[in-house]
């Protein structure tokens, strides 16, 4: 769908000012008493409406969006009287619930460390959140860098809410995370002498994001899967169940996490696995639309990890706190909400209003970068509405090869090209039009810097787990993130299989929580872990779709009535 | 703020799945026609965005027999438009460890972990039948004369969404091939970089322990000071 003719004549007014704001340069960043003010005026995480109290579970009394406090009080999947749990259908050292990055390296390391492990994937293994990433993963191992400076950069991305250790954690692995994934084969864009070709991004003082084009998702993937794969195919001790995501976890009569009730999707049968780890790998909540936000995450990111942790009162932190993305598309409608990497902006590309103005910093960190565009667009009056309703703003595409040489969007962002020009967009000549989407959950389960959690024998590592990045993520830190704690996670669950003695397989813990959530009234609240959104017709309306003109009953988002499987 | 244009009448399309015919909205993706058509979609679907390949689909028209392909996520629909997932297609990789594939003069990696390449007679299927406008054949060729490199290069884009494979009429995958490559030459033909080998060193050596320790008993007022006088290195 090209651009129609009143687009396009915005469009113009951008070209019109292209010159002269090359000549001019970037705006000033937004000092940081401005910046708070500004966040928290027009930032979603504050809108109070949206959010509401936790009734039962360890973070009771906590407020997260409705979205998600309905799943965390769902009822079961599972009838804890009609499970025989005598009956193990797998028997393993390790479950890995999720393969994304981090279940991949959890798998990978705690098969390396003696354990038996077995992995449960909701879709096929690496159709995740980590196959999408698109603009890389932060190490510091340049000369003039520094861990102690990414901290710090963790930090005040984070606005001073990260747990320190944790964040030391991501800092201090970081190079050797790097490392590790080129032993496995991943191919990181270098410079002709081998260094490492290392680009900036939001919120980070030093240029340290190493990428694979704007594939670094899909070729870190790939590897690790393949590597997998390898390792089974040699009958080593590494196996997985696609299609098959676990509903429940299972308990010992000790206290201590010590298995999982899988589902099958095809076929809708249960299977008991009895683990002596569990490592929590579920990736994020996008598909659950907060907000009535379209979003950039992949079909099964539907908050299952934190439902399941919180049913074995694991605690979770800053549930308050989603990250929009500045740059999710808003043109055409096919690919609403979809990503635009940042790494279109780290080369060079601003954000402009629709009479071509700059009017924010390109790389300020994204809760601020996305506020200004809120502002801009309903405060100020100075975005472009679509054809099927959208509010957007350009992000000037072309600058990228004025400023670097023809040449470079097609070398450095092969994939972007290609998903506009699927829709006939020449995003090398034309920008895009822009707006905040649903991107990463900031928190999660609360871990410790082994990636251990406060119930015995569950670890989690990955977008699920909370605490590393604050209330603020910076770009390239969560797939570091994934190889950092995913590896500490694979590692600390192997040498805890070792120490443990499991009791008694229990589901007491479902029980209880069906007797809490009923007291506090909750009966109403759907059934979850969700599992996979439901966008057939009669359900959900389709996202990425707006319909031209009088279409159809159907909104995109509009109720929060969701029903699944 | 820039005015919408008048609301145009959506127009209905015929579209069939799995040759079942359906009235859906012009605008929709395969993917989100096949939702719109009331399919609760379980295998097929991962990323919605281009880069998984779960969602590879064949389709052809009413009116014409070439089959196309496409991935279902990112191709919209078309009037008559006939539609066929392929969410999985069999294929064998063939065992290795990439300990083991250190390439070596007058050696060819490639045709070692699969023979069955060099049977190739160059029918170029799979090149027109990759959803990314990959060069498959003449990556197919570069393994056949052991030009690792240049399979990785080519083959870079790839999704593995398995459509070449599914059309080979020799039942190679190129795919596979293709990964193989990849990763022999991020493991040993890449050049090194020096400076990230250092850093690993030089933090298992705990040089940056003391300053890490103070950042973090330090107070939030001092970590807002430090992080406000950081020096930002320009873009590059
Ligand atoms: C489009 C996009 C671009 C991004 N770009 C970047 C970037 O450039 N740099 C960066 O640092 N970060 C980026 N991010 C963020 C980063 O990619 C993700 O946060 C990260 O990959 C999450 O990895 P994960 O392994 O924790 O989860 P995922 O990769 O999402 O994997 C989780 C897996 O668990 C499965 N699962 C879920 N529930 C269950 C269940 N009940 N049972 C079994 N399996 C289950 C899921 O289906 C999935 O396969 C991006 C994210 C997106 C969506
Ligand atoms: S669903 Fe991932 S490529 Fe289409």
């Amino acid at each position: 769908m090209p651009y129609p003719a009143y687009m396009e004549e915005s469009i113009r007014k951008v070209e019109a000012t292209r010159a002269e704001r090359l000549k001019k340069g970037l705006l000033p960043r937004i000092p940081e008493a401005e910046r708070e003010a500004l966040v928290n005026k027009f930032h979603p995480d504050y809108k109070k409406e949206e959010m509401r109290e936790l009734k039962v579970g360890p973070n009771k009394g906590e407020r997260t969006p409705h979205e998600v406090a309905d799943l965390l009080e769902g009822s079961s999947r599972v009838d804890p009287d009609k499970i025989e749990l005598d009956k193990i259908d797998h028997d393993v050292d390790v479950l890995v619930i999720g393969c994304g990055g981090a279940g991949g390296a959890a798998a990978l390391l705690a098969e390396e460390n003696g354990a038996s492990v077995l992995i449960s994937s909701k879709l096929r293994l690496g159709d995740a959140n980590t196959i999408g990433a698109q603009a890389g993963t932060q190490a510091a191992d340049r000369p003039n860098d520094s861990p102690a400076i990414h901290y710090l950069d963790i930090m005040g991305g984070g606005h001073f809410t990260n747990d320190p250790d944790l964040a030391e954690a991501l800092a201090k692995d970081a190079p050797d995370a790097i490392r590790w994934l080129e032993s496995l084969g991943v191919e990181w864009d270098k410079e002709p002498d081998g260094s490492y070709h290392e680009l900036s991004g939001g919120g980070c003082a030093v240029r340290r994001m190493h990428s694979c084009r704007d594939y670094t998702g899909l070729e870190e993937m790939r590897t690790i899967r393949d590597e997998m794969r390898q390792r089974n195919m040699h009958g080593r001790k590494i196996d997985w169940l696609e299609f098959e995501p676990v509903i429940e976890l299972l308990m010992d009569d000790k206290g201590q996490v010590a298995g999982a009730i899988l589902m099958n999707l095809e076929t809708k049968q249960m299977s008991v696995v009895r683990a002596r780890a569990v490592v929590m790998a579920t990736g994020g909540v996008g598909r659950t639309h907060i907000q009535g936000f379209p979003t950039t995450n992949h079909y099964g990111a539907t908050a299952d990890g934190l439902v399941l942790a919180y049913r074995v009162s694991c605690p979770l932190v800053h549930m308050d706190t989603m990250q929009y993305h500045p740059t999710g598309a808003a043109f055409p409608p096919q690919i609403l909400g979809l990503l635009i990497t940042e790494k279109v902006r780290t080369l060079g590309a601003e954000l402009v209003n629709c009479d071509g103005e700059q009017f924010v910093h390109p790389l300020e960190a994204r809760d601020t970068e996305a506020s200004a565009e809120i502002r801009e667009c309903k405060e100020r009056g100075k975005g472009v509405t679509t054809p099927t309703g959208e509010v957007g703003l350009w992000e000037d595409s072309p600058m990228v090869d004025i400023i670097r040489g023809e040449g470079t969007i097609a070398r450095e962002l092969p994939a972007m090209v290609r998903q506009f020009a699927r829709f006939d967009i020449d995003m090398i000549h034309k920008p895009m039009l822009v707006y905040p989407t649903l991107h990463y959950q900031n928190g999660g389960i609360k871990i410790k810097a082994d990636a251990s959690t406060s119930v015995p024998g569950l670890f989690a590592a990955g977008e699920c787990e909370g605490g590393v990045h604050g209330r603020n993520r910076l770009i390239g830190n969560s797939t570091l993130d994934l190889f950092v704690f995913g590896r500490r996670a694979g590692r600390a669950a192997a040498k805890w299989v070792k120490e443990v003695k499991l009791g008694k397989l229990t589901l007491d813990h479902v029980r209880k929580w069906q007797r809490e959530i009923k007291e506090a009234g909750l009966e109403d609240m759907p059934i979850s872990p969700m599992l996979l959104p439901n966008y057939a017709r009669g359900n959900r309306p389709v996202p990425g779709f707006v319909p031209l003109g009088e279409a159809s009953e159907y909104t995109p988002f509009g109720d929060r009535a969701v029903r699944w499987i | 703020m820039a005015e919408v244009a008048e609301k145009e009448k959506v127009q209905m399309l015929d579209i069939y799945v799995m040759g079942k015919r359906y009235k859906v909205p012009e605008g929709l993706t395969i993917q989100t026609a096949l939702e719109y058509c009331g399919y609760h979609i379980i295998r097929g679907c991962g990323c919605r965005a281009g880069f998984c390949g779960a969602c590879g689909t064949i389709y052809n028209f009413t009116y014409d027999p070439t089959i196309r392909y496409a991935l279902g996520c990112q191709k919209e629909i078309e009037q008559n438009m006939v539609i066929t997932q392929i969410p999985f297609f069999p294929a064998t990789e063939a065992l290795y460890n990439v300990e083991d594939l250190e390439p070596k003069e007058g050696e060819n990696k490639l045709v070692e972990l699969y023979p069955d390449i060099l049977t190739c007679f160059g029918c170029n299927n799979c090149t027109k039948t990759c959803p990314q406008d990959l060069e498959v054949m003449e990556f197919m060729s570069a393994a056949i004369r052991g030009d690792i490199k240049r399979v990785a290069e080519l083959s870079f884009d790839c999704l593995i969404c398995g459509l070449c494979a599914a059309r080979c009429p020799q039942g190679l995958q190129p795919y596979n091939v293709a990964l193989a490559a990849r990763r022999i030459y991020g493991h040993y033909m890449a050049p090194k970089s020096q400076h990230n080998l250092n850093r690993v060193k030089e933090i298992e050596e705990g040089k940056f322990n003391v300053e890490l320790e103070e950042l973090k008993k330090a107070s939030e007022a001092e970590l807002r000071k430090r992080y406000a006088a950081r020096e930002i290195e320009p873009a590059k």
